[in-house]
């Protein structure tokens, strides 16, 4: 079987289990490709060679016991985790293995994937432009089929953004549904792990398989509802009208609003909500999240491990300094409080608006995959391109990135967001959306 | 809200990071931007709002006091950059 790595995850099983091919040629046939595609994407920062179990990549922020975990950081150039994350865990009981660990921000802070210190992954569809990020890698190996599926995190939307550019499916979970033990902190009140995957049938399926109680995380406590055939209802949508104001391009803009005709043409119903402090959810998140951050990169003395602190790239070391003063005597109440009653804000925004909608659909990102280098130097123009999937983190809701065409030559994504502990409802949209386009067929030429 | 560059050298100091000269004017530069963009918090009315720390809602989730295996000697201290007696070697603290 020649177009072995092309299959889903679904797909995959199906064809190991009517012995289409063995665990091991399965292995092979995505090492060779690794080992061809690898050095042109950047995807791998570590590359495990197996002869059985279903191959998944992991981003390198997620803990793995024996193989190298560096965050993309100097600081853990070295380090090798005694313990592995309970996703890891939950992972190995359903015959998944780990084929390598994948580049991404430097401990996840960053939207491009170019504050790696091992180098930016490049986008599959276009070497010269990013990935997004901070999953930079993670969706790359799914985009260039060099995996059958990863893990990512996402904080900000680390998981959505670069599957979005990359032209595959993310899904970031609600935050508590999968466990975070073993996945690095960057800011513990928004950090949620979830897979970027080839088809919303795959994701949902990984979902299941993560979500749930391990006793190490205390926010974490329900199991994701096991899949069930899908409804063949839709859902009553919402299209909130901030997410489509200035700063969208007009071109991912189009594409945006072909998708949703198509989900009304699949007979849901279609509304205009308004998420009124959809405006001020940068601000907050920017100054909530390098406060956690700070706090939580206070371990790093490089005692127990790591290397000294002055290893930190510049992103980590502007987060840290913001948050440490956004923290410091006389200025807590101005900026971490304010922003902490935002966030209030912008949540309950979310909960008035499903209560006349089942899902909010908009863009991932307001733009396509942008040029290497083009805004590494202006960290506030960088953190703009964030600003559709952040409240979605501050809000602790579930969202979801679906391929929905594309501009130029570069994918754009759909995002669905939906209530708190609902996945079921996006998956659902998600996929009767996919099933009625092309989108998935559609393979960067590498 | 502008940050100079003094107080980037004591905020530099209280998160413990060595910044060299250049490294601390593009700070100043860069996270003024950043304060001056996040000013726009002040046009919310957020009189009588709680703030939120946690999404999920829940307090004092706690579990049965067991005891479990830990790492061993052995395992803690594979990554050590320095290690003696079998212990962790760190730099002294009332050395300066």
């Amino acid at each position: 079987m020649s177009d072995i790595t092309k299959l889903t995850l679904i797909e995959t099983i199906e064809a190991l289990e009517k012995k289409e091919f063995s665990e091991e040629e399965l292995n092979k046939a995505y090492f060779e490709r690794i080992t061809k595609l690898n050095p042109k994407l950047n995807a791998y920062l570590e590359i495990e060679k197996n002869s059985c179990g279903i191959p998944a990549a992991i981003k390198d922020v997620i803990s793995t016991k024996g193989i190298k975990t560096t965050a993309g950081s100097k600081i853990l150039s070295n380090y090798i985790p005694q313990y592995n994350a309970t996703v890891i865990d939950k992972l190995s009981e359903q015959n998944i293995s780990i084929i390598g660990k994948t580049n991404c921000d430097e401990f996840a802070m960053g939207g491009s994937g170019e504050n790696s210190a091992y180098g930016p992954t490049k986008n599959p569809w276009d070497l010269n432009k990013i990935t997004g990020g901070s999953s930079s890698g993670s969706a790359a190996a799914v985009a260039a089929d060099l995996c059958v599926f990863s893990l990512g995190s996402d904080t900000g939307g680390s998981i959505r953004q670069p599957a979005s550019l990359c032209g595959v499916v993310g899904l970031k979970p609600t935050y508590g549904r999968v466990s975070r033990y073993g996945l690095f902190h960057m800011a513990s009140s928004f950090d949620s792990i979830g897979p970027i995957t080839k088809s919303v049938e795959d994701a949902a399926l990984v979902l299941d398989w993560i979500s749930g109680a391990d006793g190490h995380d205390s926010n974490c406590f329900l199991k994701a509802s096991p899949r069930r055939a899908a409804r063949g209802r839709l859902a009553k949508i919402g299209v909130p009208k901030e997410y489509f104001a200035e700063g969208l391009d007009p071109k991912v803009k189009i594409v945006i609003e072909q998708a949703i005709k198509k989900l009304e043409e699949l007979g849901a119903e279609i509304i205009e909500i308004s998420l009124p402090h959809s405006q001020y959810a940068l601000a907050a998140y920017y100054i909530i999240v390098p406060s956690e951050v700070s706090s939580n990169m206070g371990r790093f003395d490089g005692i127990r491990f790591g290397s000294e602190r002055g290893d930190f790239g510049p992103e980590v070391q502007r987060r840290i300094m913001l948050g440490t003063y956004a923290l410091s005597a006389g200025y807590y109440d101005e900026y971490y409080v304010k922003a902490a009653k935002v966030r209030t804000l912008i949540k309950q925004d979310f909960e008035k608006a499903f209560t006349e909608c089942d899902v909010i659909v908009g863009p991932v990102s307001p733009t396509t995959a942008w040029n290497l280098g083009e805004k590494i130097d202006d960290p506030l123009k960088m953190y703009l391109s964030d600003i559709c999937t952040i409240s979605a983190n501050l809000a602790g809701i579930p969202g979801l990135s679906v391929p929905c065409g594309f501009s130029d030559g570069l994918p754009v994504g759909l995002q669905i967001l939906g209530k708190q502990w609902d996945e079921e409802t996006i998956l659902d949209v998600g996929e009767a959306y996919e099933q009625a386009t092309d989108w998935k067929k559609e393979k960067p030429k590498i | 809200m502008k940050l100079t560059a003094d107080q980037v050298k004591k905020v530099a100091k209280l998160a413990n990071l060595p910044l060299t000269i250049e490294e601390e004017e593009k700070y100043s530069e860069q996270l003024s931007a950043i304060l001056e963009y996040v000013d726009q918090l002040n046009q919310v009315d957020t009189s009588g709002v709680e703030p939120t720390f946690n999404v999920t809602g829940l307090n004092n989730v706690i579990r049965e006091d067991e005891t479990a295996a830990g790492l061993s000697r052995e395992e803690a201290l594979s990554d050590a950059s320095k290690t003696k007696d079998s212990m962790f070697e760190t730099k002294g603290v009332f050395d300066e």
